[in-house]
């Protein structure tokens, strides 16, 4: 159903295109404006960052509205934000923070340190609600030594802890307005929430009061257009002047051929695998995961399903990140070898197995051709569509699969490859290991030595097929600069956006 | 007919009842843990049972079934487990776009559906007939959402009319409001009139053909006096219940248009509300949804009732 309407769209879209363009040139410029609208996929089901996993929450709040003690830059670099700077201890365990003085909330609340224990407090508490609450369980005590004085002793020296804290799921709420985040949010940010008309948009405008360097924009609207070939027309009509995350490839090069717009192609940390189930027959044998990495190629999945934007990896971990190697070419696509080695290992040809593709169009598309390839090399893939809910419950939580597609969007996560009963059910002490050591370990230098020997140990087991790197498409008004052209955490930063005068 | 009018709404009450249940284990029985869709694939265990509990997932089911029904009988339709917005709420934001644009639709649809339908009937086997039909033919045909992308191209990008799709609400005026429901209205509108026209031709051509109109024709009236006098008025009743079955389906079916449009409206919020897991919502809108349908149906039922005496010595 869904194929069929856009293969229909595109015909329709690509014969009246010409017919759009020319009537956008009359469009009279605007000089130096205030406002901006922006296009987002999915609405968030409520605005809270502490409290729910969807993206689409931190691509509003998230360094607009609500801030933490650090935050990520947009290369992925750890910064100072509510607390200015901070010494480690020795032993990685304590970790003192100087916060930044005469930081108020959008209803005058003060901002200091115990508000900050406060929030670690409420992360970490047994009730807590935090999509992220693995980021905050390495924290032994918080402790407000003064206003401007936050102490964090941890029970394990945790190399990660300072880019945790700049994640969405940690930022500071007010302890007065922390429970009526998720409608009415109440953050330290450059912009405070204004508005919100359910299903259709989120208004914020610039608050009076900011610490930082003063933003450019007075307000900006996040717009919800679910349908791809709405967000082409309301791009095209002017109703949105950006569309950070476009999710329509197949439009691009029309919008690169206006001058009216940018096409950005940009990274994001979502490492794009076909995952497998390796506690079940026949994927517990190394020999038929290792078949399956021959059999697929990459080049033709990336041109097929991302329109050749996508980069090709080999192993978990994203390209752009310290500590990188390319491991794309351990198993060259190679359908001969993977028939022998299947035939090795006793599977036999026209053995059933089952795709499951969640909704995302990067998977649809993907299992498409990669079911395609098995078939070249006697496997006989049926692929299962399944919406997100179930996916979680079946996949995800129940392990019920053989294979599925998905994009592991966490920055460096690699301790999902050490956690016992995870969903693709790897189990080697030999990186067990390696990621123990990886934890204990602060120092940068061997940081990244140990982060090169666990891609290679995930990528010699050949846990999963390694795809691509999701990229991030966006498209935007050509007059607008200071959108992040990278999403190393999946927001949208307006702290720098203006219009070009 | 007041034993009629008991003996319907008893119905009525039976039917909400067993609607209700039903809903109530389609949901219970639906794959996927809402919580587990709230927090992500990040969450852990004990985060997962804190929302449940607060939620109030943990209750037995018959418990959880009576507190729904107790608040649905007091107008109380639960809080969105997502939102965190009463339920009451959203419909009534969702409804101040989906009420206007069913009503414009279905104006829409009658306005273009009845006066085509008669002409073609009026002159049947006509160039007139024939072209009329073959291009309800089409109407139905064509696939609205590919009707709706049409409309915004040319309307919203080539001209710049009106907007290609969003709902600024009805606190910026009255034409503003109206103005983003106009292309969403017509690319509804279109298929419906299509099916309206038909049903209206084919009633009318049937009640020609009766006696009734026989002897009206044999009292002297002209053919067409013929029609708009006696004919018209018989052959509407059953276009009223075509309409009536449109204006449900306009209301809460229009999740595709919606979509090309970004309409806040009903359908989408069931939509949505079905994928995030939020069965609270889901749930009470549903439920909402069908009683309106079947008073619907009940008050049709009692106009038929009037309309005919037939009916009601039957019942």
């Amino acid at each position: 159903m869904t194929l069929n309407r856009r293969l229909f769209l595109a015909g329709s879209v690509a014969s009246l295109s010409a017919a759009g363009a020319l009537g956008g040139a009359s469009r009279a410029l605007a000089a130096a404006r205030k406002d901006l609208n922006i296009g987002i996929r999915l609405e968030p089901p409520h605005l809270d960052p502490t409290a729910g996993a969807a993206a689409a929450i931190g691509e509003i709040v998230y360094a607009n509205v609500f801030e933490g003690l650090t935050r990520i830059d947009r290369d992925g670099a750890v910064k100072p934000a509510l607390a200015e700077s901070w010494t480690i201890s020795d032993d990685g365990k304590t970790y003192t923070f100087k916060l930044r003085s005469g930081v108020t909330y959008h209803d005058g609340a003060p901002f200091d340190a115990s508000v900050a224990k406060f929030n670690l407090d409420r992360a970490r508490a047994p009730d807590s609600v935090n999509p992220q609450k693995s980021l905050f369980a390495p924290i032994e005590a918080a402790e407000a030594v003064d206003p401007a004085t936050l102490k964090v002793t941890l029970k394990q020296p945790a190399g990660n802890f300072l880019f945790g804290l700049g994640w969405p799921a940690a930022v500071m709420l007010a302890p007065a307005t922390a429970a009526d985040a998720k409608t009415k949010p109440v953050g330290t940010g450059p912009f405070k929430f204004a508005n919100w008309t359910k299903g259709a948009s989120v208004e914020l405008v610039r608050a009076e009061k900011y610490w930082g360097s003063p933003v450019k924009l007075d307000k900006a609207a996040f717009k919800v257009i679910s349908d791809p070939s709405a967000s082409f027309a309301a791009l095209m009509a002017g109703d949105v002047d950006a569309f950070p995350i476009y999710p329509a490839p197949e439009n691009l090069d029309q919008f690169r051929a206006d001058p009216r717009f940018k096409v950005v192609i940009g990274n994001t940390e979502g490492k794009t695998i076909m995952a497998l189930n390796n506690g079940r027959k026949p994927f517990d044998d190394i020999r038929v995961r290792r078949a399956l990495c021959h059999a697929v190629d990459r080049k033709t999945v990336i041109d097929g399903a991302m329109f050749g934007i996508a980069k090709p990896i080999g192993s978990h971990f994203a390209p752009q990140d310290a500590g990188y190697v390319d491991l794309t070419g351990k198993y060259p696509y190679d359908p001969a070898k993977a028939k022998s080695l299947l035939k090795e290992s006793g599977v036999p040809e026209g053995t059933k197995l089952r795709l499951v593709l969640p909704p995302p169009d990067y998977a649809r598309r993907s299992g498409q051709i990669i079911a395609a390839q098995l078939k070249a090399v006697g496997l006989d893939v049926e692929l299962v569509p399944m919406e997100w809910a179930q996916w979680l419950s079946d996949v995800f939580k129940g392990k019920n699969f053989d294979m599925t597609i998905i994009s592991h969007v966490e920055p460096l996560d690699l301790d999902i490859y050490a956690r016992d009963d995870y969903y693709f059910d790897y189990k080697s002490q030999a990186y067990k290991a390696i990621y123990a050591e990886l934890t204990a370990t602060t120092d940068q230098a061997k940081r990244i030595e140990l982060y090169k020997k666990a891609q290679e140990q995930i990528a010699e087991d050949a846990v999963n097929v390694f795809l691509f790197m999701l990229p991030k498409s966006g498209v935007w008004s050509a007059d607008l600069q200071g959108l992040w052209e990278n999403a190393p955490i999946p927001v949208n930063d307006l702290t720098e956006v203006s219009w070009k005068a | 007919m007041l034993t009629f009018a008991l003996r319907r709404l008893l119905a009525l009450a039976l039917t909400l009842a067993v609607a209700s249940a039903v809903v109530f284990v389609v949901m219970e029985v639906l794959p996927g843990d809402p919580a587990q869709v709230m927090l992500g694939t990040e969450a852990r265990p004990d985060t997962l049972a804190a929302l449940r509990e607060k939620l109030g997932l943990n209750q037995p089911a018959p418990e959880r079934y009576l507190a729904w029904v107790t608040g649905l009988v007091r107008g109380d339709l639960g809080m969105s487990y997502t939102y965190a917005t009463p339920v009451t709420e959203l419909v009534r934001d969702r409804l101040a776009v989906s009420l206007p644009l069913a009503l414009m639709a279905l104006a829409l649809t009658t306005a273009i559906a009845i006066p085509l339908g008669a002409w073609a009937a009026a002159r049947r086997n006509s160039v007139v007939d024939l072209g009329i039909m073959g291009a309800t033919q089409v109407g139905v045909a064509v696939p609205n959402f590919w009707f709706a992308m049409l409309l915004a191209l040319l309307f919203a990008i080539t001209l710049r009319w009106l907007p290609a799709g969003g709902f600024p609400g009805w606190s910026g005026g009255l034409w503003s409001g109206v103005r983003a429901l106009i292309l969403p209205a017509v690319a509804l509108a279109l298929p419906q009139a299509s099916i309206l026209a038909r049903v209206m031709r084919s009633s009318l051509l049937d009640t020609l053909s009766d006696d009734y109109v026989r002897t009206a024709r044999a009292k002297g009236l002209t053919e067409g006096q013929a029609l708009r006098r006696h004919a018209l008025r018989n052959a509407l009743i059953p276009v009223l219940t075509i309409m009536g079955l449109q204006f449900s389906f306009l209301l809460a079916g229009t999740v595709i248009i919606e979509n090309v449009f970004y309409l806040p409206g009903l359908g989408r919020l069931v939509f949505q509300a079905i994928n995030q897991r939020d069965l609270a919502v889901v749930k009470s809108v549903v439920m909402l949804l069908v009683a309106s349908v079947i008073i619907v149906n009940f008050i049709v039922d009692l106009t038929y009732a009037a309309v005919d005496p037939r009916l009601r010595r039957r019942a």
